[in-house]
């Protein structure tokens, strides 16, 4: 009976992800994953006689109260550092509940309690480095926690420290190589964070995301429950091709995220130079004049549009112009943001249709076609030094070809380079022009101008 | 190379199997093999299903996986529940309390993202 509320749990799980294979399913996927918890909840305490329930009732009000709290007020700018703080509780559970399985041996199933140490080291191990790794991440995130440079030799010898405690930990058993292994795994999870850059997030908060799921499996593995080993498979699995694909999106391998092998302060001098060079800069007078006499239009959101909270605008600015008959369309590109799919949601939150959403591939051939490419503070991913410069440290990286439309309307705070230090040629080209300042505030005084202008 | 790692995938499957049959079930949790059986099986579920995620909703994913993993919250139940007062019991109820936050909260803001995803009117 037991097994099969399991079973019936793990199977909702999988319907739960199949759900958002398509806008249209997802919600009845949440519902599905809801569902799979409860029955899984039931199959536990089923499994335990019902014994003692009101304690562990207490604990689930007591923390879903917390989480309903924080998921209704926190605000869908906050998001990615609200995930990686959710990441982060997860990793702390999985290391308690890797201590109370070491305390408590004949607890589970397996009555030999030598046979499952290494699964128990190994997700404690896991646990502790998402937890630290996604609380970094979440201050990373959040804004008040500096890059600090680790020399790559500390994260080499705390990893190799951790390998070593945990084989003397299988071999031994004993409490006081736990206790080590879980404090270092502790101090590695801190280390491989802290020097890793923002627009690198994307990759680090779906990375921890995979490590949640494989240390659930590895609890899974410790008291032999195949719904947890199930389930951290499958989140596991969805953390890494997240990974897969945010690396992709940036054309840089993992382990050059995680080591940071490229170093970012390379291009200051070129910037010096080439901050000379003319650049045409306009007001939202301009860029009401060339919007106005568009046709097609393509809004190209970045972390810009996340900081200044511009999407709402921008979604005012898309109806005003759909209202003079101009085709408006939104492309996002893999990494934009701090957090996979963060610009869909934005946008979504605006009200924004997702079928005026293109992804990289859909919409790239549409640029020389439009007319206007309106660039909202992204500027790394729309730098054509990435397809033409070899020498710079974003070369090969999948772009948005938004030069080639016939103006480029680039919002931006100010002409610094982007993220990777490496200076966008579009910024000097004949048919950019420069819309310095809050992209918000901007993007409202084009609206103002566009309405006042009338037909 | 594959096709023999699928072949004692395979084998270990239908051992368990035989195994569960002979033993009523719930033994054969004891042997490695069958979980790494479960576990290897799951990746390549895993892998198939999220792969035909849209892009669009990778926000959602990740918050509705964040919520899934939760699911350690079986194993904590079990050592909240331990009849004697100690050091598992109250690590237990700790972890209970953290994976529901995760739970309740996960799949609250799935929630409230997918709702706002909708199409043109």
């Amino acid at each position: 009976m037991v097994d099969a509320l399991f079973l019936a749990a793990a199977v909702c799980f999988i319907l739960a992800l199949r759900g958002l294979s398509s806008a249209e399913t997802a919600c009845r996927g949440n519902l599905f994953g809801i569902f799979g918890m409860i029955l899984a909840c039931v199959g536990a305490y089923l499994s335990i006689n019902f014994l003692d329930m009101g304690f562990t009732l207490l604990a689930i009000a007591i923390g879903g109260g917390i989480g309903v709290y924080v998921a209704r007020v926190v605000s869908i700018t906050a998001l990615p550092q609200m995930v990686a703080g959710f990441h982060s509780l997860i990793g702390l559970a999985a290391v308690l509940i890797s201590f109370g399985a070491y305390y408590a041996p004949g607890l589970f199933r397996c009555a030999c309690s030598s046979c499952n140490v290494a699964e128990l080291g190994l997700g404690l191990a896991i646990g502790a480095v998402t937890f630290v790794g996604s609380a970094v991440a979440f201050m990373k995130l959040h804004g008040n926690c500096p890059n600090y440079r680790v020399p790559q030799m500390l994260n080499v010898f705390f990893g190799a420290l951790v390998l070593s405690l945990f084989s003397y930990f299988v071999f031994t058993g004993s409490e006081t190589a736990l206790l080590l292994l879980a404090a270092f795994s502790l101090i590695l999870g801190g280390t491989l964070v802290l020097p890793i850059g923002g627009a690198d997030m994307p990759v680090v908060v779906s990375l921890l995301n995979s490590y949640s799921g494989w240390t659930a499996s590895g609890i899974g593995f410790t008291i032999d429950n195949d719904l947890l080993i199930i389930t951290g498979a499958l989140v596991g699995a969805s953390g890494a091709i997240l990974s897969y694909i945010m690396c992709r999106g940036m054309n840089r391998s993992i382990l050059d995220v995680i080591f940071g092998s490229v170093d970012r302060i390379e291009s200051e001098d070129r910037l010096r130079i080439s901050e000379s060079r003319p650049i045409k800069c306009g007001s939202a007078e301009d860029a009401a004049m060339v919007l106005r006499n568009a046709r097609s239009v393509i809004i190209v959101p970045g972390y810009g549009m996340a900081t200044s909270r511009a999407q709402y605008a921008l979604k005012e600015m898309a109806d005003v112009l759909r209202n003079r008959g101009v085709g408006v369309k939104y492309a996002i590109h893999p990494v934009a943001g701090r957090m996979p799919g963060h610009m869909n949601v934005l946008l979504a939150e605006a009200g924004v249709s997702y079928e005026d959403v293109f992804e990289l591939e859909a919409i790239n051939g549409e640029f020389p076609s439009c007319d206007v490419a309106y660039v909202v503070g992204a500027n790394d991913i729309t730098n054509p030094a990435a397809l033409n410069d070899p020498s710079c440290s974003i070369y090969g990286m999948p772009i948005l070809e938004v030069g080639k439309a016939a103006t480029v309307l680039f919002l931006k705070r100010s002409l610094g380079a982007g993220y990777a230090g490496v200076d966008n040629e579009l910024f000097f080209a004949s048919n950019t022009m420069m819309l310095l300042g809050d992209a918000k505030a901007t993007t409202e005084d084009v609206i103002k101008v566009l309405r006042n202008s009338g037909r | 190379m594959l096709e023999r790692f699928m072949e004692s995938c395979f084998h270990a499957m239908v051992d368990d199997l035989f195994c569960c049959f002979q033993t009523g079930g719930g033994a054969v949790a004891g042997s490695g093999m069958h979980a790494i059986t479960v576990f290897l099986l799951a990746c390549f579920v895993g892998y198939f299903v999220v792969w035909s995620v849209t892009p669009a909703l990778h926000a959602p994913l990740m918050s509705v996986t964040n919520a899934i993993s939760s699911v350690i919250i079986v194993a904590g139940i079990f050592l909240a529940a331990q009849h004697f007062y100690g050091h598992s019991k109250i690590l237990g109820f700790v972890a209970v309390g953290l994976a529901s936050v995760n739970i309740f909260g996960g799949f609250t803001i799935t929630h409230r993202m997918l709702s706002m995803f909708h199409k043109k009117r």
